[in-house]
């Protein structure tokens, strides 16, 4: 948990955490989601997928964490420490915070003691201190959500996926959210493969942006960001910010047949 | 970057409105089915004194009279709370098995796609099957005594226990499901920790369905077999034979009142057990 180092591609680790080659997915009932797509996560690095509604996005993601199988092609995790945000925050709306947030590390069999530790410290990093008792119910989105992050910061994920996390999200509490987010991926020290339909979103939180291209999702182009971490929340209003999210946004309507 | 822990105070204040705004909802609930019984009773006195003549006015006897001529009356309210006890005992054991089974058996539907492809068919020609046409066999083949009466009340209470707790295992999220999948969890683990949880609220709508249901079941075989201990069965069935309306409506009016009771009860005890995360009222 100690502060670290600016994590754009450190020279000391390169290993791959995810590799896919060529990977192709074609559900039993005909549809195409993706096809020959190559997609690589190093440690250290924050990937963005941006591309338009239903071109594979989620299945992509679904794939890396073995929910489904890829029907074509080489998927390689070099792990097995994955957290998974979905879309919505998928609380246990009868387990308050606290009990949300052990989940995971009871399933694990983690004994109680410990995960109740664990989660106390996960509840702490999302800002979430003092709303342990709390039922679902009663927060708000962005506090479920922030629920949903330390449910999966509990498994101290080496790789996390987060499918569109903040996509329901009113633009303060998304913006508020991206910056907590890049602070848990410097102190943290997972790689990200993160899913969004925003450009400057995408752009802000990234050290790659990934463009997909409508069904069947491909890869069309890969945009490498180098703002410093942390990222100061002014660069939104900087020239290069603007240029490259002009770029994202070509790519994304290019790709968009 | 950080956010404020919460405030207790600001809870408070936020509590306030909410009360006045509940016991608000609670006098207009009660209000509209209040003066509909006033509208009912004022029908009834009108039918029994100005639409019956004297001869007849045992089909409808004023409802003062089902008072003073059977509820105040010593000797039959007796017999009406003995016999209400016997039947409440057929009720509730009738609808603690019916429970028993119907959560089990949908359970091991939920669990097996081939249990449910099999039995959920006889689950609902259990339903649909006239339960009434039944009754004479199940005394032929059961006696006529308790352990038939129960077997009718569960016959009857049955059905919605399995339905209602199947679809609430069967309802749970795709999104919470693929959670404890992607942990690895094994069934007994989902079905404890996520869909019997997440079955409670419609379990208990289930309960309080199948609550009035057993009552009817424990009167129904009762009434037909008219053997053993009376229960409220025998004794409306009595009452019927020999016109004694005041005392027939006292009992149907204690029956219908010992089914609300369980009834409410279920729907108390719903609220206590899930009613902290689950909202009734919106289904
Ligand atoms: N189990 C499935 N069976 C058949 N088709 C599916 C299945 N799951 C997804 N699809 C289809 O695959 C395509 C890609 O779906 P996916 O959910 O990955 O898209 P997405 O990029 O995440 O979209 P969105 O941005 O709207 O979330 C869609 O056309 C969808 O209808
Ligand atoms: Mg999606």
């Amino acid at each position: 948990m100690t502060i670290a180092a600016p994590a754009v591609a450190p020279a000391t680790k390169t290993d791959q955490l995810l590799n896919f080659q060529d990977v192709a997915m074609t559900f039993p009932n005909g549809t195409t989601a993706l096809s020959g797509v190559d997609l690589t996560v190093d440690r250290g690095e924050f990937v963005t997928v941006v591309g338009p509604s239903g071109c594979g996005k989620s299945t992509l993601l679904r794939i890396a964490s073995g929910l489904t199988p890829a029907t074509e092609g080489v998927t390689e995790v070099d792990t097995t420490r994955i957290g998974y945000v979905f879309q919505d925050a998928t609380l246990l709306p009868w387990r308050d915070v606290q009990a949300n947030v052990e989940l995971l590390a009871e399933l694990n069999g983690v004994p109680k003691a410990k995960r109740r530790v664990t989660a106390k410290e996960a509840i702490d990093l999302v800002g979430l201190t003092g709303f342990e008792k709390h039922l679902p119910k009663t927060l708000s989105g962005g506090m479920r959500m922030r629920t949903s992050l330390a449910r999966s910061l509990t498994l101290d994920p080496e790789l996390f996926l987060f499918d569109e996390p903040f996509g329901a999200l009113d633009e303060i509490t998304r913006e508020r959210l991206n910056d907590e987010l890049i602070k848990l991926f410097t102190e943290q020290q997972f790689a990200g493969l993160f899913i969004t339909h925003s450009v400057s979103e995408a752009v802000y939180l990234s050290t790659k942006v990934v463009v997909m291209s409508g069904r069947p999702g491909k890869i069309v182009d890969t945009f490498p960001v180098d703002f410093p971490f942390p990222r100061d929340p002014e660069i939104r209003f900087t020239a290069e910010f603007a240029e490259l999210c002009g770029k994202v946004s070509h790519a994304l309507r290019e790709g968009h047949h | 970057m950080t956010t404020a822990p919460p405030t207790a105070p600001k809870n408070r204040t936020m509590m306030r409105p909410a009360t006045v705004k509940t016991s608000r909802k609670k006098s207009a609930t009660w209000v509209p089915p209040l003066l509909v019984a006033l509208g009912i009773i004022a029908v009834w006195y009108l039918v029994s004194y100005v639409f019956l003549d004297e001869q007849r006015r045992f089909l409808l006897p004023p409802p003062h009279e089902i008072f003073t001529d059977a509820f105040f009356q010593p000797d039959v309210i007796s017999d009406i709370m003995v016999a209400l006890g016997r039947t409440a005992v057929v009720a509730l054991v009738g609808l603690a098995i019916a429970i028993v089974i119907g959560v089990a058996w949908a359970v091991a539907m939920s669990q097996a796609r081939w249990i449910e492809r099999s039995t959920f068919p006889y689950a609902v020609i259990l339903q649909c099957i006239p339960i009434l046409a039944l009754v004479p066999l199940i005394g032929f083949w059961f006696g006529f005594d308790y352990p038939a009466r129960i077997i009718v009340c569960i016959m009857i209470a049955l059905f919605p226990m399995v339905s209602n707790t199947l679809f609430g295992l069967q309802s749970v999220d795709k999104g919470q499901r693929e959670l404890f999948q992607l942990q690895k969890a094994g069934r007994w683990t989902v079905l404890t920790k996520l869909e019997f949880p997440a079955a409670l609220p419609a379990i208990f709508a289930g309960m309080r369905i199948s609550a009035g249901l057993a009552v009817v079941g424990a009167i129904v075989g009762d009434y037909f077999f008219r053997r053993g201990e009376p229960g409220l069965g025998s004794l409306i069935s009595n009452y019927q034979s020999r016109v004694q309306s005041a005392e027939l409506f006292a009992a149907i009016i204690t029956a219908s009142l010992f089914g609300v009771v369980i009834f409410a009860f279920f729907g108390w005890l719903g609220k206590r057990v899930v009613g902290k995360w689950y909202d009734f009222s919106a289904s």
